[in-house]
């Protein structure tokens, strides 16, 4: 009898006992996900992506919980959603139904910049490349930079799964951060007098067809060019393509809504439940978030050299501030241009400006990694 | 393929492609535009669904 009691309080121990022994890295990584739940409940940072990953990495990291072992509820998500990349590809329906490209078409040249603002992942590709991540690794390392967290967690879960953790949670916190890491680049970059640059007022000038007709047209183009990439750019698409057709207002809403809040929670708990303590604890985890860094610093500096090499060939009638839209943290990139612009002219409203550089930058981000992996299927490493 | 010959055909692609897809885009925008061009209904609230 006694026996069997021990027995039993020994089974209420072995949680306790196993995260002082051995558990160093579970006890850290409890932390990480508190501080996760701090940012996203008290700061506000991100809380529907960071509040279901805080408690995703917590729940996992609770000696032997068991949530991520076979059958376990984060692992069924992680199946569901994340390893065959529905997710994603779902958030990415909720985004197009949410976003209006009307500014972007208004002036479409200004797609240009969504293509500048990608630069930075190109140069993290080369960075992850000296440090010796293998290719398809540092592929998807580089993907932070399109400031685009499905895109992110599209490419890593295909390519690179052992590192989706430190990818995604690097992604949604800079882009988090923008509001941070880009106005001391965008002023070091400028003189007072380009951030001073009035824009003319963006006029109505898009049909109701030509709005209907554009997400087709992407999809077409996008993908005849890099087809590797049309599951991105097809979802984000149909979403956009439901929403300008209006015949379809249920399912919209339903995207918008419904849809983009499962999936997002469901994503969250998935990637909070890869963050381990032991296999996320490692070096390569700290250089992944500085070449995240870089990689949003670098779109940022690339983005605002556009703007200034546009501000010269339009004669000074484009303020270059809204070249560090084109990355595509949307709206976020947008506001801070928006905040920027006032803080040196009181009249300067640069948001529609802006939100087509940033919703440029959205497709830009896309296509860039739908040409990446189109250029990885031509050169048959995948 | 060593990884510098990897990493610069990637850079150049890579910048290239996203460019010039972009660029198509914008093109193909500018002619939908000329194609279907906003009419007055078009602009009055009134008119739209």
């Amino acid at each position: 009898m006694l026996d069997a009691i021990l027995a039993g309080l020994s089974g209420l121990s072995t949680g306790v006992s196993s995260l002082f022994t051995g558990g160093l890295p579970n006890a850290i990584m409890l932390a990480v996900g508190g501080t996760l739940l701090y940012l996203g409940v008290k700061k506000n940072v991100e809380p529907l992506l960071l509040v279901p990953i805080g408690f995703g990495c917590v729940l996992v990291n609770v000696p032997l919980s068991e949530l991520m072992d076979k059958g376990g509820l984060l692992k069924v998500f992680y199946e569901m959603g994340v390893a065959n990349e529905v997710f994603p590809l779902l958030i990415f329906v909720a985004i197009g139904a949410m976003t209006d490209f009307g500014p972007l078409l208004e002036n479409p040249k200004i797609l240009l910049f969504g293509a500048a603002g990608q630069f930075g992942i190109f140069v993290t590709l080369l960075l992850a490349l000296a440090l010796g991540f293998p290719q398809l690794e540092a592929v998807a390392i580089a993907v932070i930079g399109a400031c685009d967290g499905p895109t992110a967690i599209y490419v890593a879960s295909q390519y690179a799964p052992q590192l989706l953790a430190p990818i995604s949670v690097a992604a949604y916190s800079y882009m988090a951060l923008v509001p941070i890491i880009m106005p001391p680049i965008m002023r070091a970059l400028t003189t007072e007098k380009e951030r001073m640059i009035r824009m003319e007022t963006v006029k109505r000038s898009v049909s109701r067809q030509t709005k209907i007709l554009f997400p087709i047209v992407v999809t077409l183009v996008g993908g005849l060019i890099a087809p590797k990439g049309l599951p991105l750019l097809g979802t984000i698409m149909l979403g956009n393509f439901m929403r300008e057709s209006g015949v379809v207002a249920r399912l919209t809403k339903a995207s918008e809504n419904e849809i983009a809040n499962v999936v997002t929670l469901f994503l969250g708990l998935a990637i909070g439940g890869t963050m381990e303590g032991h296999t996320f604890l490692k070096p390569q985890t700290l250089a992944i978030f500085a070449m995240g860094f870089v990689a949003i610093s670098l779109d940022t500096v690339a983005g605002v050299l556009f703007g200034k090499l546009m501000c010269k060939l339009s004669g000074g009638k484009i303020n270059p501030l809204i070249g560090a839209a084109g990355i595509s943290a949307y709206p976020m990139a947008a506001r801070v241009v928006q905040t920027q612009g006032l803080k040196y002219n009181k009249k300067n409203h640069l948001l529609m400006h802006a939100a087509g550089a940033n919703t440029g930058g959205q497709i830009g981000s896309v296509v860039a990694a739908a040409v990446m992996l189109s250029v990885l299927k031509g050169m048959g490493m995948i | 393929m060593d990884k510098w010959t990897f990493g610069f055909t990637m850079m150049i692609v890579g910048v290239g492609g996203t460019f010039l897809t972009l660029w198509i885009l914008s093109l193909v925008i500018g002619v939908m535009k000329r194609i279907f061009p906003l009419v007055a209904e078009d602009s009055n609230p009134e008119n739209k669904s």
